[in-house]
């Protein structure tokens, strides 16, 4: 999903093409780059990019589920559901310092989200409008997300790549329980597998459009694999993800909502992959460009975040001013 | 005064007798804040048994570009290795 940061990213940069040169073969080399390493100009706006939108994805989709903490149906799913929540936050924390390292503050990223200049994954400007959504949302949602991660954890850009590895490493629990919730629904009553059979409906061609825009009109996909900032093109991640995800759905007992899908062993060098039917681009782009079903209410609950918790940012800063003072008076 | 909330860099200890290891920043206003947020960001899952937290603008660190002269010099110091010297096997063990 975090390929949709790279949507309009410039990669464009200035430098001689001998540093270009020597940049490169560093990169090559599967060396990784530091903050204090030189850089292309290109390389460190696409990684400020990309890495902030990942970070404001991770906080804006607190809100999904935290629409559902108060309403688990049983002690044991308010409790994943809270952990689950707060290391989502935990996760904006890691990536918002690994993009710090760019040059960048978190006053400024957080300014870009609230006015819409820095987007977050179009995924969370969909509903959550049932209890199943919960389990889709972990099964699918996490299940793209974990797909997109795991190579992030080699990315070219050190701080990254180890914010990556903490996050993959807490993520998969996030999984795991949301299809835990899609197995107990699907052996409960048919009203019950009704709802996770609907929940998937909805969930999962937005999935499939978290990996973004396909190999052919991905401008900036190219730059990026180059710099091992992307380590699979988006078509190859979503192949992997329908692969995946196939299997789990028949032992569920649901149906993926796409007739078209179907298996073919000649796909991958003879690996075998599955064909898709036509993904909605129309709809993903209405959805980047602001108007999903929640992309206004979204934003509007960070902005007044942010806006309630300004005086108790300025009163913390104030007791720790006024402290040092007394301290340095004594 | 500034608005911005001052970084601070984060150590854990991950078990009784290893070192304090960096695992990442957050910021915050106060010492005891930090402490605080570090404990509930990077200690979730019993990762460690004590915290240290640091002022970011405390960290003293040694310039990249003089990475070459402060670092290759002990490049071919290969004396400073015990697999320098030769030891007979029937010395056993050393």
């Amino acid at each position: 999903m975090y390929s949709q940061g790279l949507i309009g990213a410039d990669g464009g940069s200035e430098e001689t093409q001998e540093f270009l040169d020597a940049f490169q073969a560093r990169i090559d080399a599967e060396e990784k780059i530091e903050p204090t390493d030189p850089m292309p100009e290109g390389y460190r706006r696409t990684l400020v990019r990309q890495i902030g939108q990942h970070a404001h994805s991770e906080v804006v989709g607190m809100l999904p589920e935290g629409n559902w903490i108060s309403r688990a149906p049983s002690l044991k799913r308010k409790l994943a559901l809270l952990a689950k929540v707060q290391d989502e936050g935990g996760h904006g924390l890691y990536l918002y310092s690994a993009a710090e390292t760019l040059g960048v503050t978190r006053e400024q990223m957080t300014e870009e989200l609230l006015d819409g200049t820095a987007k977050y994954s179009s995924i969370f400007n969909y509903p959550t409008l049932s209890w199943a959504d919960m389990g889709a949302v972990g099964w699918l949602v996490d299940g793209a997300a974990i797909m997109n991660q795991i190579p992030l954890c080699r990315c070219s850009y050190g701080p990254y790549a180890r914010a990556m590895i903490r996050v993959c490493a807490e993520e998969s629990f996030h999984q795991r329980q949301g299809y835990e919730i899609m197995l107990t629904l699907c052996k409960g009553t048919p009203a019950q597998k009704e709802m996770a059979q609907d929940a998937l409906n909805r969930l999962w061609w937005p999935c499939l459009m978290m990996f973004g825009p396909h190999d052919g009109d991905s401008a900036h996909s190219e730059k990026s694999m180059k710099w091992k900032i992307k380590r699979f093109s988006n078509d190859e991640l979503r192949g992997k993800f329908i692969a995946a995800t196939v299997r789990q759905a028949e032992f569920l007992g649901l149906t993926i909502p796409d007739p078209d899908l179907k298996w073919d062993d000649s796909l991958n060098g003879g690996k075998g992959g599955y064909h898709h039917g036509e993904i909605d681009w129309s709809e993903f782009w209405r959805v980047v460009k602001g108007d999903g079903v929640m992309n206004v209410e979204r934003v509007e609950m960070r902005k007044a975040a942010w806006d309630d918790g300004a005086w108790v940012r300025e009163a913390a800063l104030a007791h720790a001013a006024k402290r040092s003072a007394k301290m340095a008076a004594e | 005064m500034s608005n911005e909330t001052p970084l601070w860099e984060v150590f854990i200890r991950p078990r009784n007798g290893l070192a304090h290891k960096h695992v990442g920043s957050l910021h915050a206003a106060d010492e005891a804040l930090a402490l605080s947020a570090a404990r509930d960001v990077y200690t979730r899952r019993e990762e460690g048994t004590s915290i240290w937290a640091v002022r970011s603008d405390a960290i003293v660190a040694s310039d990249p570009a003089r990475a070459g002269q402060n670092f290759d010099p002990a490049e071919d110091k290969i004396y400073r290795h015990p697999t320098f010297y030769d030891i007979p096997e029937d010395v056993g063990h050393m």
